[in-house]
């Protein structure tokens, strides 16, 4: 039987019930949502499972939503079952004042540096990661440049709107 | 920077301690910047720590402040060395974004380039492989026809090395006659260069004793490390972008995907060999599907979306439609949906995909690039621990790390 979104969809609901969330197919990919406490069990779920095995971690990246009181943060894994071909995306959201998600880097050898990057770019501190520190910015460096609180360019600068670019003010 | 601590050695060692070399981040044999602390026993790796992102450049953020055309130069300089196929990737990205179709004869068009631009890769590639282990004239030998490749760009789009080419929706141009002729002299001549090439080094005793047990991962290890690629094929898992998930009409063309077994750098240089084969013969399938359009088909070089494709400059300066259409491109006057969405394609070293978040805006909300030699590269300190030294460099070179991609 060939794996279907439906397929998967009904697999986690079994599994998780009422915890994984909002599946959607955008542009065809089966995304959902867990609750953060549950994104290893998740994870490990989709690996184990017989029918499921993504075992391929294709990215790992975060998005900041600074309107989304108590859910800024989004973590967003893509995976991918290599037999089957299918992806699938896995969305978990944190509190930016505490960014605590627990890391995937001991299922995925992978998601190490990918993990690394994250928290250098938006902060969200991987818990259990063994060598969580900044990759591709300077040591010395406090903030979480990522993060929309960080405009591209000077802000005292009247003569470029964000209306100009289609969106509203950010501050 | 942080040293790691010498590590004490076992008794019977000629030294009672590790020694620490500090390999980069600007060194000769590392082709980019990277670096690397090494703990050596002698000549022999104890463990090394990577240090990235000399030249990082903050593609990520820069994106969310550039509409799209703006973003197209930032993806040439990820992996500088087949900025075509990133170029392309990103404008296919948004056409899935679009839902944009693009008709058959620009998909070949794209295919010829994209496959010209994995040669060029490879076979910078391969024969840097060659250098570092200690023969420079395969390398000399077929820069010429990366030369070539690059004047093939340059009739197309003007440019060389970051070549910025095509639109959303197909190319800016079509391609000139020269362009053609210069195709039909490459796949006429470079053939026997590449024979030759693989002559001098396929069977060569030093140079396989050089490549061959050397830093190997086994087909579990590089997809828990999220190996992609050749580097992927080589350890023996045939996954390609082309064949699993396949864009641009790849699905109309036959080709083998080589794997190797070993996943060694001898195995990674057999596999990017065969690659460039394989290219060969798709863009020898490409060139014959594009001579078969006849007529009006044989001019179309782009999608008919005149609001992403820009119009042409003559036009834009003639013609008040054009001009219309041109301002409201590059001032974001035209609606992107919302959406997201994930696209990859095959690049040289491995999947490279965009993760395209769309809130309806002029830029991207946010788009993530998935570079696979950031993602392959945190393994070279399991690949080389317990190598020798100048194992390490062939393996740093057979990986195909790129500095621009990887620190993005």
């Amino acid at each position: 039987m060939a794996l279907t979104n439906e397929l998967i969809q009904q697999k986690l609901t079994e599994k998780f019930g009422e915890q994984v969330t909002n599946f959607e197919e955008p542009y065809g990919m089966l995304t959902f949502e867990a609750p953060k406490e549950l994104n290893l069990k998740v994870l490990q779920f989709l690996y184990d499972d017989e029918t499921l095995q993504f075992q391929f971690m294709t990215d790992l990246c975060a998005v900041h939503y600074p309107d989304n009181a108590g859910r800024e943060l989004a973590v967003v894994y893509h995976l991918h079952n290599l037999v089957e071909n299918v992806r699938i995306r896995l969305k978990v959201f944190t509190d930016v004042a505490k960014p605590d998600v627990f890391t995937a880097s001991k299922l995925f050898s992978a998601a190490n540096w990918m993990e690394r990057e994250t928290y250098d770019f938006y902060g969200v501190n991987f818990v259990g990661h063994d060598n969580l520190k900044r990759i591709l910015n300077v040591d010395e460096m406090d903030y979480f440049p990522l993060r929309k609180e960080f405009p591209l360019e000077d802000q005292t600068r009247i003569d470029k709107d964000d209306e100009m670019f289609g969106r509203g003010r950010l501050n | 920077m942080e040293h790691q601590h010498h590590i004490t050695l076992p008794e019977g060692s000629i030294e009672k301690q590790t020694t620490t070399l500090n390999l980069g981040p600007t060194h000769p044999a590392t082709h980019g910047v990277f670096q690397n602390i090494l703990e050596l026993d002698g000549e022999r790796i104890v463990s090394s720590e990577q240090t990235v992102g000399y030249i990082h450049r903050a593609f990520e953020k820069l994106a969310e402040r550039r509409p799209l055309y703006q973003i197209t130069p930032i993806t040439d300089r990820l992996n500088y060395c087949s900025s075509p196929i990133n170029n392309m990737g990103w404008h296919i990205t948004c056409e899935k974004l679009m839902q944009i179709k693009t008709p058959k004869r620009v998909d070949y068009l794209r295919v010829i380039i994209m496959e010209l631009a994995r040669i060029a890769d490879h076979l910078i590639c391969n024969s840097i492989v060659g250098v570092d282990s200690g023969a420079y004239s395969g390398f000399l030998y077929v820069m010429q026809y990366r030369e070539l490749i690059y004047e093939i760009y340059e009739e197309i789009c003007g440019s060389r090395l970051t070549t910025n080419i095509g639109r959303v929706g197909g190319f800016e141009r079509n391609f000139n006659a020269a362009a053609f002729d210069k195709l039909e002299k490459f796949l006429k001549e470079f053939p026997t260069v590449w024979k030759e090439f693989e002559d001098l080094f396929m069977r060569n005793r030093i140079f396989m004793d050089r490549l061959q047990n050397t830093g190997g991962i086994s087909a579990e290890r590089a997809l828990n490390y999220g190996f992609t690629g050749p580097n992927l094929r080589a350890a023996g898992v045939d996954y390609d972008v082309r064949v699993h998930s396949p864009y641009s009409s790849y699905e109309d063309f036959e080709f083998t995907v080589p794997v190797g077994k070993t996943g060694d750098n001898y195995d990674r240089f057999l596999v990017r060999g065969q690659e460039v084969w394989q290219s060969l013969s798709i863009i020898g399938q490409a060139y014959r599907k594009v001579q078969a359009f006849k007529g009006a088909e044989a001019e179309v070089y782009h999608a008919e979306v005149p609001e992403f494709y820009l119009p042409k400059k003559e036009d834009v300066y003639t013609k008040m439609e054009a001009l219309i259409w041109h301002f409201k491109i590059i001032m974001g006057e035209t609606a992107i949906p919302k959406g997201e969405v994930y696209q990859s394609v095959e690049g040289a070293n491995g999947e490279l995909g965009f993760y395209f978040i769309s809130d309806g805006g002029r830029t991207p909300y946010r788009l993530h690039f998935r570079r696979p030699c950031f993602i392959y590269y945190q393994a070279y300190s399991e690949l080389t621990k317990g190598a020798m030294l100048s194992d390490a460099i062939i393996t740093m070179s057979s990986l195909n790390l790129i500095a621009g991609e990887l620190d993005a």
